[in-house]
């Protein structure tokens, strides 16, 4: 097989905080190939961001420490790369875009010189060429009125066009990787809507890869390939889109699937899942879900870390399929998954 | 932009009046009777009382006050019951002197400051940052009077290196700077240990800027994000506090002036306040005034060059 475009290998990141370090990743694998939308799903506090900060480097550091693992690009280790070095690859071969666009974009700065920026920095043009580039890629991203916005600041534009410059900054260089953190989850629904379109469109229309960050499931559901479901700084389960709603492993990933609401049915109040999600730490013992798991199989959940790895035979799922989850390993070989009595309403799946 | 302006200018009136009917009152309230003053302890009541006339002192003060403000609003601000020199003239002798003074101890708190307050907040918690605070709280905790008074006794009077007071009549020559230097540092140092703390601190609170991470995001090199992206933003509270300042740096001046003998309007302020002069400390007050609101309109103006939310209309 042909090295993924990206590679997140092991990948282990603490925070230094007064009192007591905080584990935030604790072994983080996930590939993204080229052309591929690569959904991140998680609630929030899931290391979601931490992940996506780590390839760039651009976690503040203190506190963050990334203390194990590889980021491979292309087969290159980045984190072995200096900062400055780093900023060959920033906004050139990989470009992020960011959950709140309202806070994103400097204020100070119109929208011309921000977007291209990066232009300027990796590419060998002039300013009034970049400047023309800069207002094609923002019509690109569906902002008609680009000529006049260059010179605007962002305080006049309304977050939905706040976000669609920030992509625009990000592909002005034909990235190879777009790395989007929330990119919808601070607007309203019906610009949500637009800008997943927008992104739908564009990793159509661009060679590139694209790792979509999100905690809603049904927006991720949109224009991902494969997804990498997160809990707790870990990847829980790893698989197609389409196999994630046909036959999702884990109990967390279910539970996820269980809390989207459904059009068709009247909630009292919308489904969550209980408890929250714990931070460590130091590093964890056990199944970092145990806690909050509706099928806790004993003390395998508490004491083993499960790895990921695939369902085994019984499951009739695709071959890159895995999960993380005892449920699947040796250590609940006496208690086969899904056939306890108290269990059976939760294996409607 | 142009209406605001003509707006400012406008309510400039009032304050100036407010401001000459304070200095009016207080100079009218303190003890002393230049009369006196002018012709000595020794001179017979007789005498006293003619000059009283002839510079009109035995008229009610709300009369003297309504004559002034007259002549000022025709340019004169009358003459000096001392020299009998036209206060205009006395004013426009010394006014140069007062700015050149201000101006590069205001440039002298820009050098300083604004390379330490960035520095120290780039290289936080470095021996870098430590040395620049140790800087700023020990220019900070010195009275610039006292910090003028060691300046002259270290250089002029111990090392010979710059001349005790006075001012050159020249303008960028070493000799002007030799003259010019320690009484703009003493006013200049204060300011610059305040701009410092000010700088490190909203450079610190910007550089956590979600939009700062962005710029990093881009690979345009740690010099950019700096320079053009977060020192933009730090100039705002920066030009605010300069604002603020001003007035502190002309009284300031005032006391430097006379620790120097700088020939300026503070140290003539001085002179005439205890000579009882009133015509000439109402001038010199109310020319104060008007630097200080013309300053900061500036300020205001030079604001929305920072601040692209800031609009004026
Ligand atoms: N600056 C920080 N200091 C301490 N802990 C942090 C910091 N940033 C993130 N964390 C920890 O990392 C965890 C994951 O955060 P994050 O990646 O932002 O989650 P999300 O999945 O919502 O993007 C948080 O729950 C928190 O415990
Ligand atoms: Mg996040």
């Amino acid at each position: 097989m042909t090295e993924p475009l990206l590679a997140i290998d092991d990948l282990n990141v603490r925070f230094r905080t007064e009192d007591e370090p905080v584990y935030a990743l604790n072994g983080v694998d996930i590939t993204i190939e080229h052309n591929e939308v690569m959904g991140i799903i998680g609630e929030s506090g899931c290391g979601k961001s931490v992940t996506a900060l780590s390839v760039l480097q651009l976690l503040q550091s203190p506190p963050a420490e990334i203390i194990g693992g590889e980021i491979r690009y292309k087969g290159e280790n980045l984190l072995e790369r200096s900062d400055s070095e780093m900023d060959e690859i920033r906004g050139n071969e990989i470009s992020m875009i960011y959950q709140d666009p309202m806070k994103a974009l400097n204020p100070v700065l119109t929208i011309g010189q921000q977007v291209t920026e990066p232009l300027l920095a990796h590419r060998d043009v002039t300013k009034d060429e970049a400047i023309d580039e800069a207002i094609e890629m923002l019509r690109a991203c569906g902002l008609a009125d680009a000529e006049r916005l260059v010179d605007e600041y962002p305080h006049s534009l309304s977050g939905g066009m706040r976000q669609r410059v920030m992509i625009a900054m990000g592909l002005i260089t034909k990235p190879d990787l777009l790395i989007a953190d929330e990119p919808t989850t601070a607007l309203d629904v019906t610009t949500q809507a637009k800008i997943l379109d927008l992104l739908e469109d564009i990793s159509d229309e661009f060679d590139m890869s694209i790792m979509y960050i999100s905690h809603n499931l049904a927006t991720v559901s949109e224009v991902a390939d494969r997804i990498t479901v997160m809990y707790a700084g870990t990847v829980a389960e790893r698989c197609t889109m389409n196999e994630l709603f046909e036959l999702p492993l884990h109990p967390y990933t279910r539970k996820l699937i269980e809390s989207i609401p459904k059009l068709d049915t009247v909630h009292e109040r919308l489904p969550a899942i209980e408890g929250s999600v714990p931070t460590f730490n130091e590093p964890p013992s056990g199944c970092p879900f145990a806690s909050r798991c509706p099928q806790y199989i004993g003390s395998a959940c508490d004491e083993v870390v499960p790895q990921a790895q695939p369902p085994g035979e019984a499951y009739d799922v695709e071959a890159e399929h895995t999960v993380a989850c005892h449920l699947y390993t040796d250590a609940s070989s006496e208690k086969p998954p899904w056939t306890t009595e108290e269990q059976t309403h939760d294996s409607a799946y | 932009m142009l209406k605001y302006v003509i707006r400012r200018l406008l309510v400039m009136i009032p304050v100036l009046l407010g401001v000459t009917v304070l200095i009016t009152l207080l100079i009218n309230l303190s003890p002393g009777d230049p009369a006196r003053a002018a012709l000595g302890a020794q001179a017979d009541a007789q005498a006293v009382a003619n000059l009283r006339q002839e510079i009109g002192l035995d008229q009610p003060v709300y009369i003297r006050y309504i004559e002034w403000v007259a002549g000022v609003l025709q340019g004169d601000l009358g003459t000096s019951i001392v020299t009998g020199e036209p206060v205009n003239q006395m004013i426009m002798e010394r006014l140069p002197a007062t700015l050149e003074l201000s101006i590069v101890a205001i440039a002298i708190t820009f050098v300083i400051a604004l390379p330490l307050g960035v520095i120290s907040a780039v290289r936080q918690y470095t021996w870098m940052d430590t040395g620049s605070m140790v800087f700023a709280i020990f220019w900070l905790s010195m009275p610039s009077f006292w910090l003028g008074l060691i300046l002259i006794l270290l250089f002029s009077v111990e090392l010979g290196i710059t001349p005790i007071s006075g001012r050159s009549g020249t303008i960028f020559t070493v000799e002007w700077l030799s003259y010019l230097a320690l009484p703009a540092f003493a006013i200049g140092a204060r300011r610059a240990g305040l701009l410092t703390r000010l700088t490190r601190s909203s450079m610190l609170e910007i550089i956590n800027e979600e939009y700062i991470r962005t710029a990093k995001g881009k690979g345009i090199g740690g010099r950019a994000v700096i320079y053009t992206h977060a020192m933009k933003n730090a100039m705002i509270p920066i030009a605010t506090l300069v604002g603020l300042q001003i007035p502190m740096v002309l009284s300031g001046s005032v006391i430097i002036e006379y620790v120097f003998s700088w020939p300026g309007i503070g140290r003539l302020l001085v002179d005439s306040v205890s000579r009882r002069d009133y015509p000439v400390v109402q001038g010199i007050v109310l020319v104060y005034a008007v630097i200080v609101l013309f300053a900061n309109l500036i300020v205001d103006i030079a604001y929305t060059q920072f601040d692209p939310r800031v609009t004026y209309d």
